[in-house]
């Protein structure tokens, strides 16, 4: 029996799902692209290519929660703001009351604002696109008035000897952060009953319901979790950076956005990769890294990254047309 | 009407409105293990919703609602489960860009633990048996149910329904998207159910159909129940007459 399964498995007529692998396609073509153009440069040196390991690890956490919230068939616009005001309130208590307070400060406030998030679009079912727009600019405000608009320096060796500088067995913290939230990521996504039931509810909320799914409660769920994780990237922000600031992740949502999509996360629900995700982060990073080695200007970089944005999204929409 | 069994599903007075629009009224129906009750009428009769009202989709705005002679509110579809009702949805309820299997344990995911780590093993196995058992053409338990044709998704969701229900199936026009072998496969299905002595509510708009399989037809139009009569004491005349309206004497 399990024979005949193994065997249809490896049915020919079974579609190739090329969009798994574009992103590892495109990882390498940006890779062998930018060694090439700049081997003079620096690019390839460990300690060029490590820096863009530890500069990416609090988008690669945010990505993290967004393919949940994506696969689950809503979008979380408010983990630039989450960050911020998530960063600011662990630097505050951090300072006030040391590092337990600071740590809980940050992920809780990151937690309670995605909860506020999830129960608008699970209870009084309102758009994810909507509340978390709204919640977005109600955030962004929250961090300025907050300290009011000053940088709040970090200087807790312990948090941020946890959070940014530190090592493990010579392995630097950002980097054992980004690894164990993909490890349980992926564990949670592809290998659970939830991680099922947020699929389900993408592809069809109706289906999910009537197969008595609770619907509500997976929404209230994966934004709770991309608030929490936005939570997280506010610390590692903040432990590596050594202070907070109400401009931190202010631009991040584009690029969370497009490592996802790039990595193989549908916008429109029912399906998503963690790992896809990782790598769709590591080539913005490595995208952004190797643009200023370049030399292109600001303007020129935003230019660039919204083009491979754009080839981005309408891979992903061309799922929907086959 | 006198039976040896009691009724597995019992409806009295069920009555639903939307808004000012009245769907369903005065509609009252017994269903007994392994009864095949036809449930017919035109185009916005009335027949989905009331294939949603008994499995908890919507509540009714009056009427009650019995099953195995115990009195239940259905407030939900997974009540409705609970209680060993399966239904076959129209547009199919199925979550396309998932493979056959885990639409097979939609909600009901099989778990290794307490941290509700899926056994998928389990589940591909059991879905390819049952796959083999029904004789529903699905190339794998791992296929993904937008990449297959209409008849196999009815396929897919005839098998979910068949697999779980302990007491009840509704199937709200199951060989619609079907062909001719197709249509032929999922009637001996329903035979089946019958044989294992659950009780079925189909709806179909296929006259020759409901002759082949039910012991009882049950017409509504406009929401309201026109009659039900035994398919031996009955013939299609009467039955398009009953549908449409416009025989006299019928009503
Ligand atoms: N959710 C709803 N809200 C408002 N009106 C509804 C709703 N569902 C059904 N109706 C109305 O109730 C009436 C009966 O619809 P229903 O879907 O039960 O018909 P049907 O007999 O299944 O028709 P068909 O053969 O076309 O499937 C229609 O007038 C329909 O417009
Ligand atoms: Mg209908």
């Amino acid at each position: 029996m399990s024979g005949t399964v193994q065997d249809t498995r490896r049915n020919p007529a079974r579609r190739i799902d090329w969009q798994q692998h574009v992103v590892y396609l495109g990882f390498l073509a940006i890779f062998v692209f930018f060694a090439v153009v700049l081997r003079d440069t620096g690019f390839l040196t460990v300690r060029n290519l490590s820096n863009i390991v530890l500069q990416t690890a609090p988008v690669t956490i945010m990505a993290i929660g967004l393919v949940f919230v994506l696969s689950a068939g809503e979008i979380d616009l408010s983990v630039g703001s989450t960050v911020a005001v998530s960063a600011l309130s662990a630097a505050v208590a951090l300072n006030g009351w040391g590092l337990v307070p600071g740590v809980l400060a940050g992920l809780g406030a990151g937690l309670l604002i995605g909860a506020f998030n999830g129960a608008l679009v699970a209870w009084l079912r309102l758009p994810s696109f909507l509340v978390t727009l709204a919640t977005m600019g109600l955030f962004a405000g929250v961090a300025r008035s907050l300290t009011d608009l000053r940088s709040i320096p970090v200087t807790n060796g312990a948090f941020t000897g946890f959070f940014g500088s530190g090592t493990l067995f010579g392995i630097p913290s950002l980097v054992l952060w980004t690894v164990a939230a993909v490890a349980f990521g992926h564990l949670a996504f592809r290998e659970t009953r939830f991680g099922a039931h947020v699929l389900a509810t993408g592809d069809n909320p109706r289906a999910a319901l009537v197969s008595g799914i609770r619907v509500p409660r997976v929404r209230l769920a994966v934004l709770t979790l991309s608030g929490g994780l936005a939570g997280l990237a506010g610390l590692l922000y903040a432990g590596r950076l050594q202070a907070a600031k109400y401009t931190l992740g202010e631009t991040d949502l584009m690029t969370v956005i497009a490592a996802t999509i790039v990595g193989g996360t549908l916008l429109n629900g029912g399906k998503g990769s963690i790992v896809g995700a990782l790598v769709g982060s590591l080539m913005m990073g490595m995208l952004n890294n190797g643009l200023i080695l370049m030399g292109l200007s600001v303007s020129d970089q935003m230019i660039v990254r919204g083009f491979i944005i754009l080839v981005a999204v309408a891979l992903s929409l061309r799922e929907k047309a086959s | 009407m006198a039976r040896m069994t009691a009724p597995v599903l019992a409806l009295r007075d069920i009555r639903k409105t939307f808004g000012g629009v009245v769907a369903v009224e005065d509609f009252s129906l017994d269903i007994h293990p392994g009864e095949i009750v036809a449930l017919v009428g035109d185009n916005g009769a009335g027949k989905s919703t009331l294939i949603k009202i008994i499995s908890g989709v919507h509540p009714p705005t009056s009427g009650a609602l019995t099953i195995d002679g115990a009195d239940v509110t259905m407030s939900s579809a997974t009540m409705a489960r609970a209680h060993g009702i399966e239904v076959v949805y129209q547009d199919l309820a199925l979550a396309d860009r998932q493979s056959v299997y885990m639409n097979l344990f939609l909600g009901r995911e099989r778990v290794r633990n307490r941290l509700g780590l899926l056994d998928r093993r389990a589940m591909i196995a059991e879905t390819a048996r049952l796959v083999e058992e029904l004789d529903v053409r699905i190339p794998s338990p791992h296929a993904i149910i937008r990449d297959l044709s209409g008849g196999q998704r009815q396929g897919v969701a005839i098998a979910r329904a068949t697999h779980w229900a302990r007491k009840l199936v509704l199937l709200d026009e199951p060989t619609a998207a079907l062909g001719v072998a197709e249509t032929a496969r999922v009637e001996e299905i329903i035979l089946g159910l019958k044989a294992r002595r659950i009780g079925v509510l189909m709806i179909s708009h296929s006259l020759d159909q409901v002759f082949r399989l039910a012991d009882r037809i049950c017409v509504l139009r406009r929401g309201r129940q026109i009659g039900v009569r035994r398919t031996a004491e009955t013939d299609k005349n009467e039955i398009v007459a009953m549908i449409t309206g416009v025989a006299s004497g019928v009503e």
